[in-house]
């Protein structure tokens, strides 16, 4: 395999947010691999999701574009730059899993949003007054400027998530990584959430979100990878996230519901509605077997 | 009555227990607001008592007595890697395996070998009789270790709280952690001449677990700590001049005083403050 192909040309631009993956194969010391010759591209503007059962691969995914795993081959850039680069320049920010977060660390919403500048700052990390606005602009952004002297702790499963989510706007990361962000939220906060992304992918951002909750992939991904140890189907929503590439990647893994006939219609009415769940909110495919594309779990609300 | 208070302050050795502790004392209490925030408090212990042997063989072999420890924390840190890997046993039991053994290996060399430096003073301190040579030892790895802490705290913080993104801003997590540990080992080391190889534990963890409950902010959490560190270590030596008694006994007892303290009254973590807020909310 040719792993010098040169990638898209607006994909390579350096700095505009992109994210290529080419044949990339990671192993861990143990020798197992754990994602497998995976190739995906995304660009400006996006919001994909990434897609696939537990022990799929999708974390992997994540570390290796955090630069904490080598891929042993294949080709990995972001914005156009090697990982590493892309770090140092500021240019990839990442939203963690609620679990991941030690909630008792001392250490208030204004310091964890300031966290977000270092990059930005001199080698002792003294904050200057453009950090100070720019912590003020991206808490304003995600409405907890009321909280901003609390202790992380003490704020609800919505709060947190939306701290950090202000850190990431603080960096100013043209790609973002966000990982498991609806995981123990409310709706209203979720609905939130995704009014935040969409406003970010206006402005050009790239956002990479590992997700359990199929239901609103629709919602509000316009990019879809679907992984299991590689990658198994990636592109725009509409063509990727199927029934079939779904039933691929999940397997068994999901619950499965299909009703139809008597027990959904009254009338002779031959569609069938098919439900795939793993999480609180189920992706409800509607009409004839495998040919459909998913209807979203609910109405998108932007106009 | 004020001429017996400034006593102490007439002996130079007596000045010189002093700032060695306080200096100790303050640099210790800065490792301790990192360490038992990640739950390796015993990591501490394990390190302390983990040199003995490398300083007993020092001092048996006439060389500076950091260079023995720093080879024999070396080692048992490999040990206990090696450990850790080839067996299935937890992590605690690998560090009391390890630990004791070297502690042991340590006694044993200074029992059959009673040269210059005694069981006592290497397992209790002896902070009112160390040489000139190791004050020096001492002075220098305390203030370098201070000098990098007060230039890289917040990148140590960003570490401990959020690898992930210490990664995304262009740091290294792994050379800052191998730091970390490089400047605990450095002054467990210091802090045995001070309190003994039984008591660093506590000066690596007290004074950070007792400024966690009177902040939330890890800015603040240094300055706390640091400061009990300080006060207890210098007041401790100060006070054994009058009680005769061990300095790493004192100091570490101030040190649990403090503690007990920011327990009970702490303004927003304490007990008192819990039971307030907890019969406010019966009321309410």
């Amino acid at each position: 395999m040719n792993l010098h192909r040169p990638v898209a040309p607006q994909l390579a631009a350096e700095g505009v947010p992109s994210i290529t993956v080419e044949g990339v194969t990671v192993s861990y010391a143990n020798g197992v691999t754990a994602v497998n010759d995976a190739s995906f591209a995304l660009g400006p503007g996006t919001i994909c999701a990434l897609v696939g059962i537990n022990g799929s691969g999708k974390s992997t995914i994540f570390k290796t574009l955090m630069g904490f795993l080598k891929p042993a081959s294949g080709l990995v850039r972001i914005a156009g730059l090697e990982v590493h680069r892309a770090l140092k320049r500021g240019l990839v920010a990442y939203v963690p899993q609620a679990e991941e977060v030690d909630w008792t660390f001392p250490v208030l919403v204004d310091d964890v949003v300031m966290m977000g500048r270092y990059g930005h700052m001199g080698f002792l990390r003294l904050p200057r007054q453009a950090d100070r606005d720019a912590v003020e602009q991206a808490l304003a952004r995600v409405n907890m400027l009321d909280f901003r002297r609390r202790q992380i702790g003490e704020l609800s499963g919505g709060q947190r998530k939306r701290v950090f989510l202000a850190r990431a706007l603080a960096q100013g990361g043209q790609v973002i990584l966000l990982d498991e962000p609806f995981t123990g939220v409310d709706v209203k906060t979720e609905d939130q959430i995704v009014g935040l992304m969409r406003e970010l992918r206006a402005e050009g951002r790239l956002m990479l979100v590992s997700t359990h909750n199929l239901g609103s992939i629709p919602d509000f991904c316009d990019q879809v990878v679907i992984i299991n140890k590689t990658v198994l189907a990636a592109g725009p929503t509409e063509t990727t996230f199927t029934q079939d590439n779904l039933q691929r990647a999940f397997g068994g893994a999901l619950r499965h519901f299909r009703l139809e006939g008597a027990s959904l219609h009254a009338d002779a009415d031959d569609r069938g509605v098919t439900v795939i769940t793993d999480d609180e909110r189920p992706l409800v495919f509607y009409g004839e077997r495998d040919h459909e594309k998913p209807a979203a779990g609910r109405k998108d609300e932007q106009p | 009555m004020m001429e017996l208070l400034l006593e102490p302050f007439g002996y130079q050795y007596m000045v010189k227990a002093i700032w060695v502790s306080a200096l100790v004392g303050g640099v210790c209490a800065f490792l301790s607001c990192y360490l038992m925030l990640k739950g390796w408090s015993l990591m501490g212990d394990a390190l302390a008592h983990a040199i003995v042997p490398g300083v007993a063989l020092a001092y048996l072999i006439k060389v500076p007595y950091a260079a023995g420890a720093f080879f024999s924390g070396l080692l048992a840190a490999l040990a206990m890697a090696l450990v850790r890997v080839r067996t299935q046993l937890r992590e605690d039991a690998v560090i009391g395996i390890v630990f004791t053994t070297f502690f042991a290996i340590g006694l044993l060399i200074v029992s059959i070998n009673p040269t210059s430096v005694n069981v006592q003073s290497i397992v209790l301190g002896n902070i009112l009789g160390i040489s000139d040579e190791d004050v020096v030892q001492v002075a220098i790895i305390a203030l370098v270790s201070l000098a990098i802490l007060l230039a890289r705290w917040k990148d140590l913080m960003l570490v401990f709280f959020d690898e992930n993104h210490a990664r995304s801003v262009g740091l290294n997590p792994l050379r800052l952690k191998i730091l970390f540990f490089v400047l605990l080992s450095a002054c467990t080391v210091a802090a045995l001449q001070t309190v003994g190889a039984c008591l660093v534990i506590a000066m690596v963890v007290t004074p950070g677990a007792t400024a966690y409950l009177l902040t939330d902010r890890f800015g603040r959490l240094i300055a706390i700590a640091v400061t009990m560190g300080v006060t207890t270590s210098a007041v401790g030596a100060y006070a054994s001049y009058f009680l005769d008694g061990s300095t790493g006994g004192l100091i570490v007892v101030f040190q649990t005083l403090l503690f007990l303290a920011a327990f009970v009254f702490a303004p927003k973590h304490g007990r008192l403050a819990a039971r307030r807020a907890a019969s406010a909310r019966v009321s309410a």
